[in-house]
């Protein structure tokens, strides 16, 4: 397929307007997944089939409020809209997703893309969800918009997507041209202050007198404008800087002018285009006054779960019964999992001769492998009802009800999420921090992430807590089991709060906080589009944790193996091989945490990925028994005995003091590198490094030491 | 009289915005300006935060943000 050839559109719309979900229908499966370890995220790639089976690309992008750059996010559709304006790549349509329940908010940002003069296809989406008594005329809006077509969609009950389909394609073929005259009623003395400005647009870049018009509002309005305008001379856009120095003077001409007119330059925009729309929306709803004091189903559910003491209460009951059912529901997919890998490594021992290879396909490979396959059911729980909270839009309520707390350590309600992303992966949690526009609580919030125990710490918890926490029951309701996963997590997180007051005391402040954030509609998480998401994320575990894995456990298969040495005494060959030597090395930095060198040699390769202990610590056990046979991890752990005490390597507070550790470790590359990315800079990344595995160090010791101190061993 | 100065279930209409505002424009951009109508709607358990319905949707914003929205007599 020539790209050339193959047109592209673009997705845009507020958040919450269910762009996602329509991306998803329209694309089916073949999504391109960019947005994961190191690969730009900002944009959404995916291809859709037209049903003369023609193919074209669509672009989703953030969800944003307007074209005027405010978060992180915004900024990303903003540059881009503006790269379009001057001839860079424009799509051949936009789609401009619209939620039909929240009209006027959504139409101000369509009515800024229609501006633009790229043909418009509004989904107007959640249609099923308007009010019936208020009968919505989409003819009429159509007509007075100038789109190119509307067409209602839903998202929830898939109709209405081969007719949008069908409008965008037909939009592609007739390039429908928009209304050029700028509709918003502008007075006569503001639109001569704006002339110089706006003819400027028009002879120099070439803009159509209605974009003209709507960019000199906007960098009134805006000097982030101006800004992006400067950006865009950098990128080798076809304007110069002799331009924007042109448009800077005219706008502080302008801006003066304004204001001894009495009218405040920065309310602008938004004021005469909302005017405009709140006119004509008006003509076409026959009853549409009082919505405020309506109070919807929404708000008869947040009586109860916003509620003063219900809320915050239901809030911790969710996150206790999500951390017991990874333990519980995941038992029985877990034993397939170690069936099916142990008849796999029993294959390989029949089919393949004994030899080199055989050891290292066994021991190395299918060990490694195995051991971490075996931890997916607990990472698709996890992901499953993390998906299910955001998609529902429960946890905007979370963000409500603790942006009080979270904006005394220095955070702010929008990093309720992120940090909770963090839960599943850190690396899209540092990608969600974008929503948060001040860039000090965005900072803070990316540096305390990676204390979230992620879902790379399951298998380690699981494997640890398995082993050797006994599985009883506390306090009639409690296992102990699931109790032990829950305090992990939670000193974890607490941990992080408690750090994130502490580098607000010394991190500098960048511009003030605001909190404005809206309280998306309760939907019915799409469940196809859930499972999804869970697919998408487990397929990238498999895929990018294999690989580490599987390059880790050749690698770590030969050092353990080599060089062969003949069995001196009772010690397994292991002990004198390259892995051996290593671990021994630095067994007496860890002993004081009560690791031992085969721990060793696991903290040193899970620092590229921490699931790799796992299949580390596999690996090991398999290359030191000499048997044909796999060993069962779990067993091989609690069989261990040292061979100068006799006593077991691993106890229960070997095991608590190993948890601890990865509790506070710095091992993950993939989330080096995106804090290297988004802060631009290595200075941060670093820090985090730094101050997780220092901590790290020290809380396993407290806990190791003390623990003996208290008897427990 | 500002929009924090309301109790839950008030309604009022925003008149203007004090200079002390940080997000303006944030405001302006979701329709929160001069001439709308709101109805604070609840106070987050915690407080520091307030829910609010305006046009035909929901917003939580800051107490200290909604001391500098003033509304109409």
């Amino acid at each position: 397929m020539n790209a050339e050839t193959v047109p592209w559109v673009a997705l845009v719309g507020n958040p919450n307007s269910g762009k996602t979900a329509i991306f998803n229908l329209l694309t089916g499966m073949d999504q391109k997944v960019s947005n994961y370890p190191g690969i730009t995220v900002e944009k959404k790639l995916g291809t859709g089939k037209f049903n003369d089976g023609t193919a074209y690309h669509l672009l989703d992008f953030p969800g944003t409020y307007s074209l005027t750059p405010e978060s992180f996010d915004e900024r990303i559709v903003t540059e881009q809209v503006l790269e379009w304006i001057h001839g860079k790549n424009p799509p051949a349509v936009i789609v401009s997703v619209v939620d039909a329940t929240n009209l006027s908010r959504n139409l101000y940002l369509t009515t800024q893309l229609l501006d633009l003069g790229i043909p418009i296809v509004i989904a107007l989406n959640m249609m099923d969800l308007v009010d019936q008594t208020e009968k919505l005329d989409a003819s009429s809006l159509k007509k007075w918009l100038c789109a190119a077509a509307i067409v209602p969609v839903s998202a929830l009950k898939k109709s209405g997507f081969n007719k949008l389909q069908e409008q965008v394609r037909a939009s592609i073929l007739t390039k429908p041209v928009n209304n050029d005259i700028f509709p918003l009623e502008v007075t006569k003395t503001l639109e001569t202050i704006l002339m110089p400005i706006t003819s400027l647009l028009y002879t120099k870049l070439g803009y159509t007198p209605r974009l003209a018009a709507a960019q000199a509002l906007r960098l009134i309005t805006r000097n982030s404008t101006l800004e992006l305008y400067n950006k865009a001379i950098q990128e080798g856009q076809k304007i110069n800087s002799k331009i924007v120095n042109e448009l800077e003077h005219l706008r502080t001409v302008a801006i003066k002018e304004i204001e001894k007119a009495e009218l405040k330059p920065s309310s602008l925009e938004a004021i005469l285009r909302y005017q405009w729309l709140d006119a004509n929306l008006a003509q076409d709803r026959s009853d549409h006054t009082n919505q405020i004091r309506k109070i919807n189903a929404n708000e008869k559910i947040d009586q109860i779960l916003t509620h003063r003491w219900l809320g915050p209460g239901i809030f911790i009951g969710l996150l206790y019964f999500i951390f017991q059912s990874i333990f519980n529901f995941a038992s029985i997919p877990m034993d397939w999992i170690e069936a099916g890998v142990n008849w796999l490594g029993k294959g390989a021992v029949t089919l393949v001769p004994e030899s080199n290879f055989r050891g290292l396909l066994i021991d190395g490979i299918i060990a490694g492998l195995g051991a971490i396959l075996i931890f997916l059911p607990q990472i698709v729980i996890l992901m499953f009802f993390l998906t299910l909270l955001e998609d529902s839009g429960y946890m905007a309520r979370v963000a409500f009800m603790l942006d009080r707390g979270m904006s005394k350590i220095g955070l702010h309600g929008r990093s309720v999420l992120p940090l909770m992303s963090g839960y599943a992966c850190a690396i899209p949690g540092i990608m969600s921090t974008r929503t948060i526009d001040n860039w000090k609580e965005r900072l803070i919030t990316m540096l305390i992430l990676p204390l979230m125990s992620c879902s790379a710490r399951l298998p380690v918890y699981a494997l640890m807590i398995g082993a050797f926490i006994p599985p009883i029951t506390v306090g009639y309701i409690f296992g102990l089991q699931g109790l032990m996963m829950v305090v992990m997590y939670f000193i974890g997180t607490v941990t992080a709060l408690i750090l994130a007051k502490i580098f607000s005391l010394w991190i500098k402040s960048e511009g003030k906080s605001s909190f404005v954030m809206e309280m998306p509609p309760y939907r019915m998480p799409i469940l196809r589009s859930v499972f999804r998401q869970v697919f998408i994320r487990a397929k990238l575990f498999l895929f990018n944790a294999g690989k580490i894995i599987m390059a880790i456990s050749i690698i770590l298969w030969f050092l353990a193996s080599f060089p062969k040495t003949d069995i001196i005494g009772d010690q397994p060959a292991i002990h004198n091989s390259f892995a051996g030597k290593i671990g021994h090395a630095i067994e007496p930095v860890i002993q004081p945490l009560g690791f031992d060198w085969k721990v060793g040699i696991a903290l040193i390769t899970s620092f590229a990925a921490r699931e790799v202990f796992v299949s580390t610590m596999a690996t090991i056990y398999n290359v030191e028994n000499a048997a044909d046979e796999m060993v069962q991890l779990s067993d091989a752990m609690k069989n261990d005995l040292n061979p100068s005490t006799g006593l077991p390597v691993f106890t229960p507070l070997v095991a608590v003091s190993l948890m601890v550790f990865y509790v506070y470790a710095a091992q993950c590359m993939a989330t080096f590198a995106i804090i290297r990315r988004e802060t631009n800079t290595w200075k941060w990344p670093l820090f985090m490094i730094a101050y997780m595995n220092v901590l790290a160090y020290l809380v396993s010791l407290l806990v190791y030491q003390g623990g003996l101190w208290l008897g427990f061993s | 009289m500002t929009v924090g100065d309301l109790h839950r279930g008030d309604t009022a209409v925003v008149k203007s915005f004090l200079s002390g505002l940080d997000s303006q424009s944030r405001f302006l951009e979701m329709g929160i300006l001069p001439g709308v109508e709101l109805r604070l709607v609840k106070i987050a358990p915690l407080g520091g935060t307030i829910e609010l319905k305006v046009r035909d949707y929901y917003v939580s914003i800051r107490h200290q943000d909604a001391l500098n929205i003033v509304i109409e007599n």
